[in-house]
């Protein structure tokens, strides 16, 4: 029937089957039985591939619940590490999960900031225009290191003298691991993510908002602070979240820069600093070492550090939905 | 009492050069006849001269019976019937959001990718009500050229073999497609200029040039029926010219339906003209008849540019 | 001029000084990243000097190799470079060649199933799917993989007499090529869907018209203009999901084995189950030996060897993009 150019006036009937057609006139709609066979075979493959995709997110959604509620018992949230020859003697996790909230408050207190300053350059300043360029190109450049890089360039900065006030330092040797070292590669993890947020937010609003702003006598930064950044709340928020969920999914930083302990080491006299200034962990760290891969061989914890940590990740994925979905119902502006 | 309404300052109106009240274009002389021995009436509806002789023949292709048209409750097209020959050329005028353009596009059925739409009544393509016909079977015989040129982001060849390369289920070979390639591209008027650039990418043709390749795109499929729709909108005028000499001499090998805002263009192309008006096909006649002397109020007033 | 009019409202900062803190803060950022390459460079130097072309080349036991660095570092004498990295960087070929291409087929079905074809209620199922995946971090990926994956590859699909036959060279305990492969796929495949969704997306509705009204179906409109219009997305894409498949060292770290053994299509179809090391997860593995300074060169080499190759496939993604323009596809 396809096999060649539809001929030209063709007055035999069109080889589908009848139907009555119905009174809203939706007869014959197009569907696939009548594409050829590779084209339904095609569609058949998107079917396969789109529930076979579903089947794996729920197989470890559940897989990962069960094994959690398994072994998870809420003493291991408040009870660190220790020594011990089974698993139910070996304590539980508490300085990996304050760890991983310790990096995530650090690594976003320091991304937050610098993410929002870059992106309102790009958008409202954003000369010379060779600069803006490079920037972009920048940012793209550290969205696509591999973390393990970073973490070696990390191990660079704080190993030298000059920032060893930071971490533990013995006999004039910087041991370059700390709170402090980890937070600051973890920020650059997160940094293009916010950047990336907040330009769209601010892009966003038209240029007649700031045109008005300008109107009556507001300099720019101003302008940004009080206008502008105010109404990219949502967008703000959302890069922030995005930008905490790669902290805290973390390792590589973490292994690298925060070592190998399960619990903290702090350094020195001063509370907080001397936490921050040592050594620790965080829940991914303590999820690598717990597995067969790693010092420690505790598969059931290894379960129970991993449902808390992929909680923590769904409740961000959450809220960033929720804000979504709050900034849209608030309307956007009319162009 | 004071007004409690500050009054405006008074406006100065500043004294303008007496200009000359606009005229009509020139008429066609009384008793002069038009290129095609056509009598225009007195006083002659334009300037436009007819570009398009009679009919050599007239072959009832589709037929529209009592169609409306409706996206969610707002009826677009009331109950239209109209025939659609071989052989001339129909076209559809009207002002914006007549309908012309949703009744054009309920003919291939492109009415059904807008999920709101429905259409009651019945439109025939050589007596089978379309709708049992299969949609892209029913596209390839009635195919269409939209306002903007649309040529697809491939060469000048590749976009007339896409219509014939989709329609087989085997890979076919480049030179059985070159005939029929160059074909279309001679009915569209097209192929010497672009002969010697047949894999440049289409998208480097100009305005008049692109159009041109989408009718030729159009007639690969060779199909009956052919719809345009406002296809010189966004045209100069030269290549304007150049398609409106190009449906004059498809409409023997095709039924051609034209939708235009310009009524200039519909009284030099058509042989056939349906006005419609808010949905309703307000009057169909032949179209020196509805230019020069139409029958209804609303016509004339259109037509002599009351309003629209 | 800097001062507001209304006095209450002063600007704390004109205009000028905030612009140039920002640009400040702007030129930081650029600098750091630029410093991030020097370093590294610099850093990895010793290791390239002392071995050469040979540093990429085959030979020797990686093992071995990176012992032996990692000795004559503590000793502070001599220390050895020699250092092959071939098959780390074959093994790095095999993960991430493999699960782009697996990647790339599942993500263009998906997507366009996504965008074009699956129902309402299917699609408002997919779409939290991809982020869902997209989001679990790879530590937990790999933890399923070592516990779920590695067990049922050794022990239900790889069979004694496999076992058997390479018992002398390598033991095939499930720790494989393929559960690598796999994973790693389900990692990359969300970004990749993204990114070509928003490509299929943003084609020009005037084309898909026209195509339909042409009397093209829908299947071969989506395929042959839709997609060949997203070409630059996807490509754009597929760089970044291999930037990313090179850059993943702690899922690969926990799954692919702990010996750096180079899996050998010589051995037919047994070379899936054989174990890899690719080059990332042997930094991590070996991180402990940063203290001394060949093991320190060694390490930095094999980082500045996967910031090079990640750049490399940068600038073909934006090459390939550009070629793209001439028939007019939007970048």
């Amino acid at each position: 029937m396809d096999s060649s150019v539809a001929t030209p006036a063709a007055q035999t009937p069109p080889a589908a089957p009848p139907q009555q057609p119905q009174q809203s006139g939706r007869g014959a709609v197009e569907g696939s039985a009548t594409w050829q066979l590779s084209d339904r075979i095609g569609l058949a493959v998107c079917w396969a591939l789109g529930l076979l995709f579903c089947a794996i997110a729920v197989a470890i959604a559940v897989y990962l619940f069960l094994q959690g509620i398994k072994y998870l018992k809420p003493s291991m949230l408040v009870t660190p590490a220790a020594g011990g020859f089974t698993q139910s003697e070996s304590g539980g996790f508490s300085d990996a999960f304050i760890g991983t909230l310790i990096v995530a408050v650090m690594g976003i207190s320091l991304a937050l900031p610098a993410g929002v300053g870059i992106a309102v350059w790009l958008v409202e300043y954003g000369r010379p225009a060779a600069l803006a360029r490079i920037t972009e190109s920048t940012i793209e450049s550290i969205a696509g290191i591999p973390s393990i890089v970073l973490a070696l360039f990390g191990t660079v900065i704080f190993s030298s003298t000059a920032l060893g006030f930071l971490s533990r330092t013995s006999e004039g040797v910087v041991f370059g691991r700390s709170f402090f070292a980890a937070a600051a590669m973890l920020s650059l993890v997160a940094l293009p993510l916010v950047v990336a947020s907040t330009r769209e937010g601010l892009n966003a609003i038209p240029q007649h908002v700031r045109e008005a702003s300008y109107a009556v006598g507001k300099t720019k930064i101003a302008t940004v602070r009080r206008i502008l950044l105010p109404t990219a709340r949502p967008q703000v928020a959302t890069g922030a979240m995005l930008g905490l969920g790669r902290i805290i999914g973390d390792t590589a930083i973490i292994v690298v820069l925060l070592g190998a302990t399960q619990n903290f080491a702090p350094v020195g006299g001063t509370f907080p600093l001397n936490y921050l200034r040592g050594a620790g962990t965080t829940l991914t760290n303590f999820v690598y070492e717990a597995s067969p891969t790693g010092n420690l061989n505790q598969p059931q914890k290894a379960y129970a550090a991993a449902f808390v940590l992929l909680l923590m990740v769904l409740a961000l994925n959450a809220a960033v939905d929720i804000v979504h979905r709050r900034a849209r119902k608030a309307g956007t502006w009319s162009h | 009492m004071e007004s409690l309404i500050p009054v405006p300052p008074p406006i100065r109106r500043l004294p303008l050069e007496q200009t000359p009240p606009a005229r009509e274009a020139a008429p066609v002389g009384v008793g002069e006849k038009d290129g095609n021995g056509a009598q225009p009436a007195s006083g002659g509806f334009t300037a436009a001269r007819r570009s398009i002789g009679a009919p050599q023949f007239s072959i009832r292709r589709m037929e529209i019976d009592a169609v409306s048209v409706s996206y969610s409750d707002r009826e677009a097209v009331k109950s239209v019937s109209l025939p659609v020959r071989q052989g001339e050329v129909l076209s559809l005028i009207g002002p914006s959001g007549c309908g012309k353009t949703t009744l054009l596009r309920s003919l291939n059925r492109l009415t059904e990718l807008t999920r709101t739409a429905t259409l009651t009544g019945r439109i025939l393509l050589d007596d089978v009500d379309i709708r049992l016909i299969e949609p892209t079977l029913l596209r390839r015989r009635v195919t269409m050229v939209f306002q903007q040129p649309n040529p697809f982001p491939m060469s000048v060849f590749d976009n007339i073999a896409y219509v014939l390369r989709e329609q087989g289920s085997r890979r076919v070979r480049k030179k059985t497609l070159e005939p029929k390639v160059h074909s279309a591209l001679q009915r569209a008027g097209l192929f010497e200029e672009v002969k010697d650039n047949l894999d440049h990418p289409a998208l480097r043709l100009s305005g008049g040039q692109q159009q041109r390749l989408c009718i030729a795109r159009a007639l690969a499929a060779e199909p009956e029926v052919l719809l345009l729709d406002e296809p010189c909108s966004a045209l100069d005028p030269q290549s304007t010219q150049v398609i409106e000499d190009l449906i004059v001499k498809l409409r023997d090998d095709v039924a051609v339906v034209i939708v235009t805002h310009n009524l200039q263009q519909a009284y030099r192309i058509a042989d056939h003209v349906a006005f419609m008006y808010l949905g309703e096909l307000v009057e169909y006649s032949s179209a020196t008849a509805l230019f020069n002397s139409p029958r209804e109020q609303r016509t004339k007033e259109y037509v002599s540019g009351a309003f629209g | 001029m800097d001062e507001g009019y209304l006095p209450e409202d002063g600007p704390k900062w004109s205009d000028q000084r905030a612009e140039r803190m920002l640009g400040a803060l702007v030129c930081a950022v650029v600098g750091l990243l630029l410093a991030l390459i020097v370093t590294v460079f610099i850093r990895a130097w010793p290791s390239f000097a002392h071995n050469g072309l040979a540093w990429f080349g085959g030979g020797g036991d990686v093992e071995e190799q990176l012992n032996q660095i990692y000795l004559s570092g503590l000793e502070g004498a001599d220390y050895v470079y020699t250092f092959h990295a071939w098959p780390l960087i074959w093994s790095t070929l095999l993960i991430t060649g493999g699960a782009v291409l697996l990647a790339l087929f599942c993500s263009l079905f998906v997507s366009v199933f996504i965008v074009e074809f699956a129902p309402e209620r299917m699609r408002d199922v997919l779409q939290p799917v991809v982020r869902f995946l997209a989001s679990v971090p790879s530590v937990i990926y790999g933890l399923l993989g070592v516990l779920v994956i590695v067990p049922f590859v050794g022990n239900h699909l790889v069979t004694e007499p496999q076992k058997a036959s390479v018992a002398g060279v390598i033991s095939l305990s499930g720790y494989s090529l393929l559960a690598a492969v796999l994973i790693l796929t389900v990692m990359i495949a969300p970004l990749m869907i993204s990114i070509f969704s928003d490509g299929l997306r943003s084609v020009r509705p005037g084309w898909l018209e026209g195509s339909l009204a042409l009397g093209v179906n829908r299947w071969r409109t989506t395929w042959k203009i839709a997609v060949r219009s997203a070409r630059p997305a996807i490509v754009a894409g597929t760089v970044l999901a291999v930037a990313r498949a090179i850059g993943e060292a702690v899922m690969l770290a926990m799954v692919s084995g702990s010996v750096a053994f180079a899996p050998n299509p010589a051995d037919g179809l047994i070379f899936i189950y054989e174990p890899s090391r690719p080059l990332a997860p042997t930094i991590v593995k070996n991180i402990d030996s940063l203290g001394s300074a060949p093991s320190n060169a060694t390490l930095f080499a094999i980082a500045a060897f996967l910031l090079f190759s990640a750049a490399i496939f940068s600038l073909a993604g934006w090459v390939a993009r550009r070629a793209m323009r001439k028939y007019g596809a939007t970048a």
